[in-house]
């Protein structure tokens, strides 16, 4: 027995989800009484991950995964559980660990359950809080099979250090030629993704045109922040698609949501609820969103947006 | 090309949540079911497919009686032929297997899947098909062009976007992109009287014991009124002081 997390890497270096769900794996070895190992792909410095208490990183070095590959990155991942014997695989929710999760469940013939929001319950029974309906729920789900994988939402845990030895040792997994190709892949490389984000900024259709998004875009500068955006927005083509959020959209778990001229509608409401604090600015006091925030100012995004960013910069200036 | 498209029935996307019995059952009273939008967007892809190319496209849902009215929806929308798997639709990973055995026994070359469903928002059944009838999968797949048995695909990945060779049979999650929302079709008078002559399969399912099942749902708690404040040195103190967010 033993708990197997994989920690997630872009360009050699460890994400910050990486440390995230090694904090929460450790925390479910100890209940279990167990050691908790580590896998990495391509990454270096694997001696962070026993800040966080990995007490073993099995490290995986190969060409052929040097770009994302559900498949071969399933495979490489189900070897690794099997080789310790894991009983518990835990995985974030990012891009790529939402795509090969199912495979991994499947080849360990596992229960998984995705969207985890806390520590299991129990054990045995083995139970764990996730979120369904897009937010609006959460469901208490058992998992039958000898073999658990969690899928754990981003900043649902947080970090906790524990300091444990990360004995590395290399891994080669017997990975079959894959049938997929990778031929382009299009990122911004300059910009935080609304994925990887601490705070995001978000506009709606208040905004009038995408002429206006000068402001909003500083301010994300200001705060190291992602920019997003209603759904109408991206329908008008006044921002990408990839900037929608809400139900329909991307889901956004930030410490900070900062919502402009954005109404509050139910779809929008629901991608954005695992966020943990709102702030709303918008002209109409009745405007839903207020309900759904902690801080709020009623008032004319034009007048107060540019105002904010001053004081943000000036505040930045003071606190860096 | 045979395409299947996979059609989750879902509360619509305004649908308030409400649990019975105990907070062990979801609340369907008042409750409008609609077509999971990831998977509108995948079946109008087919249909696209369908006139272009001239594929077919059967669509499938896992589930009991109730979920007729969306399958008979997709049907108007132009899909040839609907199956229903007869059993209620519990973990991911046995509506997987359902349809992994259609999909493996009526010889599909392209199954349509959404990136999620929105009410389990599991994100899980078209990978698991895909692996269990060993065919290739793309998620979050948000462009999709056949030909041949050549495709070629873009996936949405955090930040940007991907584009992807491979080769049918093909699993995918799609979502917005594979069409636009403006593509998308409301069912037509002609559509819905034909609809009601095109063949609805009902089909036993194959024994499963869930791999995981849900036992109780709770909402979130309710959160406290918003602070509203008159200046922005106030909202900045208190998400530095209070909040700690910056
Ligand atoms: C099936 C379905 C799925 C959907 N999915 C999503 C989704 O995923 N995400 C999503 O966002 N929406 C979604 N929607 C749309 C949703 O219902 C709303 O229509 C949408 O969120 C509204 O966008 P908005 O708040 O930008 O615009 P509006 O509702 O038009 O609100 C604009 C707001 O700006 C305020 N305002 C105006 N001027 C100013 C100013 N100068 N300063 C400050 N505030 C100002 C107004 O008071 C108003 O509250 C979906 C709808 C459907 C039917
Ligand atoms: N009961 C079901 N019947 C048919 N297809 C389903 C069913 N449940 C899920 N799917 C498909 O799998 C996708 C992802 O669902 P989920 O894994 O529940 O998030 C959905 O968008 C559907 O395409």
């Amino acid at each position: 027995m033993s708990v197997l997390v994989y920690t997630e890497s872009e360009n050699g270096s460890f994400k910050k989800t990486a440390f995230e769900v090694v904090s929460y794996a450790k925390a479910i070895a100890t209940e279990l009484g167990t050691t908790l190992t580590a896998v990495s792909i391509n990454a270096s410095n694997t001696s962070q991950l026993g800040v966080y208490g990995a007490d073993k990183v099995l490290e995986i070095t190969n060409d052929s995964l040097a770009n994302f590959d559900a498949q071969g990155y399933a495979d490489a991942i189900s070897q690794a559980a099997a080789s310790q014997d894991a009983t518990v695989v835990v995985l974030s929710q990012t891009a790529n660990a939402k795509f090969m999760a199912p495979l991994v469940a499947v080849n360990l013939e596992a229960g998984y359950v995705s969207n985890v929001v806390a520590l299991p319950q129990s054990t045995t029974p083995f139970k764990i809080k996730h979120s369904v309906y897009t937010n609006k729920a959460f469901s208490l789900t058992q998992i039958n099979t000898p073999v658990k994988i969690i899928g754990l939402g981003k900043n649902a845990y947080g970090l906790h250090e524990s300091a444990a030895d990360a004995v590395s040792e290399v891994f080669s997994p017997s990975l079959q030629q894959s049938n997929t190709k990778v031929i382009s892949v299009d990122k911004a490389t300059d910009k935080v993704t609304i994925a990887d984000a601490e705070v995001v900024v978000s506009a709606g259709r208040g905004l009038k045109g995408p002429e206006n998004w000068g402001m909003i875009e500083e301010m994300a500068t200001i705060l190291g922040a992602a920019t997003a955006c209603s759904k109408p927005v991206s329908d008008m083509g006044w921002r990408s698609h990839g900037e929608h959020v809400g139900q329909t959209g991307k889901p956004v778990a930030a410490s900070l949501y900062i919502a402009i001229g954005i109404s509050g509608a139910i779809q929008h409401l629901a991608g954005i609820n695992s966020s943990k604090v709102k702030v709303v600015i918008n002209t109409d006091p009745e405007a839903p969103f207020f309900k759904a925030a902690d801080y709020g100012i009623v008032g004319d995004a034009f007048e107060i947006v540019p105002q904010l960013n001053e004081k943000l910069k000036a505040f930045k200036a003071q606190n860096a | 090309m045979k395409i299947l498209v996979c059609i989750s029935h879902v509360p619509d996307t305004t649908s308030k949540i409400n649990f019975t019995e105990n907070d062990t059952k979801f609340d369907t009273n008042g409750v409008n079911f609609v077509i999971n939008p990831n998977d509108e967007f995948g079946l109008t892809r087919a249909m696209w497919f369908k006139e272009k190319q001239g594929a077919s496209v059967h669509v499938i849902n896992v589930g009991g009686p109730e979920t007729e009215p969306t399958l008979r929806k997709a049907l108007a929308i132009g899909a040839d032929e609907a199956i229903r798997i007869d059993t209620p639709a519990t973990d991911g990973y046995s509506v997987a297997v359902q349809l992994a055995s259609v999909a493996k026994q009526g010889g599909y070359d392209l199954i349509i899947g959404g990136r999620e469903s929105i009410d389990y928002n599991g994100g899980m059944v078209p990978g698991m098909v895909a692996k269990i009838i060993d065919a290739n999968f793309i998620n979050t797949c948000i462009s999709l062009e056949v030909e041949d048995a050549m495709v070629t695909a873009v996936r949405e990945i955090d930040g940007g976007k991907e584009t992807l060779q491979t080769k049918l049979p093909l699993v995918i999650g799609g979502q917005k992109g594979l069409v636009e929302e403006s593509d998308l079709r409301i069912p037509n008078m002609r559509g819905i009287m034909q609809a009601r002559s095109k063949p609805l399969h009902i089909k036993p399912a194959i024994e499963q014991s869930p791999r995981s099942e849900a036992t109780t749902y709770e909402k979130p708690a309710p959160r406290g009124a918003v602070k509203l404040v008159d200046t922005v040195d106030e909202l900045i103190d208190l998400l530095h002081n209070e909040a700690k967010v910056i």
